[in-house]
């Protein structure tokens, strides 16, 4: 079954006309997911490969049911695209834009949390449930997705784009098929963490294990750790961290501020410590990871 | 983006918070009229951190003390970096250092006031042996803190009367210049409070979020060129940003320079980690570190290709993608080959290895085959790849016998 999503979904596009979004569009009817509408302010009226296009969310309702909503607009524009969005009850929103300045993601993820709205990303590359549907660009053409994302036990949450269809590749490649791959954006602040997607996995009978691809810097693996450690009896997850030769460049400095509220935390070795203590599995290669989660899976899970 | 400390203070001054006067001295050689702010204080002008511990900023109390700092430091420079401007101010005599901030708590996914009454260059000390002494706060997304919630915050922070008033003021103002300016830092440290219980901003840290510039429209000079950080970019790593410039259409140069003798070609961001720590693993020796993807043009893949395999030392290259959507394999495959072909070397013998599955992958095959080079899809991974790329550059070490 997968989470989030699942062949019912009906998707909106906003941005639809722009050239990644009709191309993401087309791929997306393809492998079979159910885009309904589109929107591009002064582009009402218009089609793209069959869908009608609106000028603004409010009319798109007027003919369809729209259960989630993929963002593709420019940066600046991103925050009035998802304040549209979940002003007219659209309960998931997909927003794909990179470099959306902070303050915008602030202000709607706000606005979102007070109007019981998802957001998955900025800078998502999408997420997809295989064999139901995705939201996105996630797998790219059709043939692609088709041989890159199977279905099966393992979620997957990462924070890289590209890593999400090599995640699901690698699984694929040793039998391993996905209840549901998300890509839940680079940024560092973005609406869903490993944290807050959890739980869905745990409820979601086809997950039986879960596979975090991570990265050096933010705190997003820390906050996990100390989550993981206080659930009782979770489901297996299986962590890689790329990026350890990071820990021995000079860092960036942000000043003192960004000192005191992050730490020294950020580094993957202290990443890998935390994890671990907490019960997570690291693998110390990607292509360990396939082989962790069969053997928490043959041997049910022991924590 | 940093802003000089001369900067952030005329954004402080135009939104009413208090600064010292202040003059900037940009030539050394220039009569600058400064008795009016004797006794004073000169501080370089720079962009790195740790400033005054490293003799950066000094009291002054004659216009010669004022021309001989101005002076060494325009023209030697502060460490690595140049100085093009001295910043003058008059001296305040100071009661009390604050430290004031504001930066994003992503988790939160709002902003957070910190606030000590311990401010000062070891701010970052205090609060790691006494987190106590550090207030936090979150403050709403829309930079408008109501003067009442200043006043609950502060006064539970122990201050009362026309000081707690004062402090309330600024922290609104502040949270408004936050917001306004798309901050992703602003700093006030130490903010002096004074024995008649005025505030002044004795130094200050502005960080305005990159991706909001082009609304921001400051109108500092050399914004754009402007580099952060301690390390200065190496005349390799900048014509390899260079080389992204060409074309707005995908990343082909984020590029960090190393001293090893296998050139990189990796992508994207959770790849290039991915497959960087795989070489290293592996025992090899990486030239690069590099970051391509969104579908670069073929034309920044061949120079970028042109640039990696012109480095002396340089004898192979390992192109190493994750299983790409969107970048097209057989664009890249062309970039690479043009770029060997135009630096003399022949594909077969330099590329080490060309993992790179996923969208266009049959024509991307058809091009190596014809150049000899042998593809490597989906069945081998990250690792494999880099293992084998390792393998066939051989140590360096052993070439030079």
């Amino acid at each position: 079954m997968g989470i989030l999503i699942d062949r019912s979904t009906t998707i909106l596009v906003q941005g639809i006309t722009g050239r990644e979004a009709s191309f993401f569009t087309r791929e997306s009817l393809d492998y079979g997911a159910r885009v309904v509408a589109g929107v591009t302010p002064g582009k009402g009226g218009q089609e793209v490969y069959g869908i009608p296009v609106y000028d603004c969310v409010k009319n798109a309702l007027g003919n369809h049911r729209i259960d989630a909503s993929v963002v593709s607009v420019p940066p600046f524009a991103v925050r009035d695209a998802a304040l549209e969005a979940i002003e007219n009850g659209i309960p998931l929103l997909v927003v794909m834009t990179e470099r959306v300045p902070r303050r915008d993601v602030a202000s709607l993820l706000h606005f979102a949390r007070e109007n019981g709205a998802r957001v998955i990303g900025p800078n998502s590359l999408g997420l997809i449930s295989p064999g139901e549907s995705k939201l996105g660009a996630v797998g790219g053409n059709v043939e692609n997705t088709l041989r890159t994302f199977t279905q099966g036990p393992v979620g997957v949450m990462s924070r890289s784009g590209g890593m999400t269809s090599e995640f699901a590749n690698l699984l694929g490649q040793e039998g391993l098929g996905q209840s549901t791959c998300v890509s839940i954006g680079g940024d560092p602040m973005i609406g869903s963490t490993f944290q807050d997607l959890f739980p869905l996995f745990e409820e979601d009978g086809q997950t039986r294990a879960v596979a975090l691809f991570c990265e050096p810097g933010g705190i997003m693996e820390e906050e996990f750790a100390r989550f993981y450690a206080a659930r009782i009896d979770p489901k297996p997850v299986v962590a890689f961290i790329a990026g350890r030769f990071a820990d021995q460049m000079p860092g960036t400095r942000f000043g003192h501020a960004a000192v005191i509220v992050e730490g020294d935390r950020g580094s993957t070795r202290k990443k890998r410590e935390l994890m671990q203590k907490a019960g997570i599995r690291v693998a110390d290669r990607l292509s360990d990871v396939p082989k962790m989660i069969k053997g928490l899976l043959n041997h049910g899970h022991v924590h | 983006m940093r802003l000089y400390e001369f900067e952030s203070k005329q954004l402080l001054a135009r939104s009413g918070i208090r600064v010292p006067r202040s003059r900037l001295i940009s030539s050394a050689s220039s009569n600058f009229p400064s008795e009016d702010l004797l006794p004073g204080i000169v501080k370089v002008q720079t962009l790195t951190g740790k400033r005054a511990l490293r003799g950066g900023v000094q009291a002054v109390d004659d216009v010669g003390a004022v021309g001989d700092f101005a002076e060494r430091f325009l023209k030697q420079g502060f460490g690595d970096e140049p100085v093009d401007r001295i910043l003058l101010e008059e001296r305040i005599g100071f009661t009390e250092e604050y430290f004031l901030g504001i930066t994003y708590d992503n988790r939160a996914r709002k902003p957070l006031l910190l606030f000590s009454r311990h401010g000062g260059a070891n701010i970052e000390e205090t609060a790691r042996s006494s987190p106590e002494l550090v207030k936090t706060q979150l403050l709403p997304p829309d930079g408008e803190v109501r003067s009442y919630q200043a006043i609950e915050w502060l006064s539970e922070w122990g201050f009362s009367g026309k000081l707690l008033l004062r402090l309330a003021g600024l922290v609104r103002k502040m949270a408004r210049l936050f917001h306004r300016y798309d901050a992703l830092l602003l700093e006030f440290n130490p903010l002096a409070g004074t024995d008649a219980q005025d505030l002044v901003v004795l130094d200050c840290h502005l960080d305005i979020d990159d991706d909001a510039l082009k609304r921001q429209a400051l109108e500092f000079e050399g914004l754009s060129s402007r580099m952060e950080g301690a390390r200065q970019p190496t005349e390799f790593e900048q014509k390899a940003r260079e080389i992204d410039q060409l074309d707005y259409r995908g990343v082909a140069g984020r590029m960090i320079e190393f001293d090893g003798n296998l050139g990189l070609l990796i992508g994207g961001g959770g790849a290039s980690l991915t497959a960087f720590d795989a070489v290293r693993n592996s025992g090899g020796s990486p030239a690069n570190y590099c970051e391509i993807g969104g579908n670069p043009t073929v034309r920044k893949v061949q120079e970028l290709t042109k640039l990696l395999v012109s480095r002396p030392g340089v004898d192979k290259l390992a192109v190493i993608m994750n299983v790409v959507s969107n970048t097209r394999s057989d664009l890249v495959a062309r970039g690479v080959i043009k770029g060997m072909v135009e630096a003399g070397k022949d594909p077969s013998r330099t590329i080490a290895v060309f993992r790179l599955p996923g969208a266009g992958e049959e024509e991307c095959r058809k091009i190596l085959d014809y150049y000899g080079v042998p593809f490597c899809g989906r069945e081998v991974s990250i690792d494999e790849a880099a293992a084998l790329a390792v393998a066939r550059a051989g140590n360096p070490a052993d070439q030079l016998v």
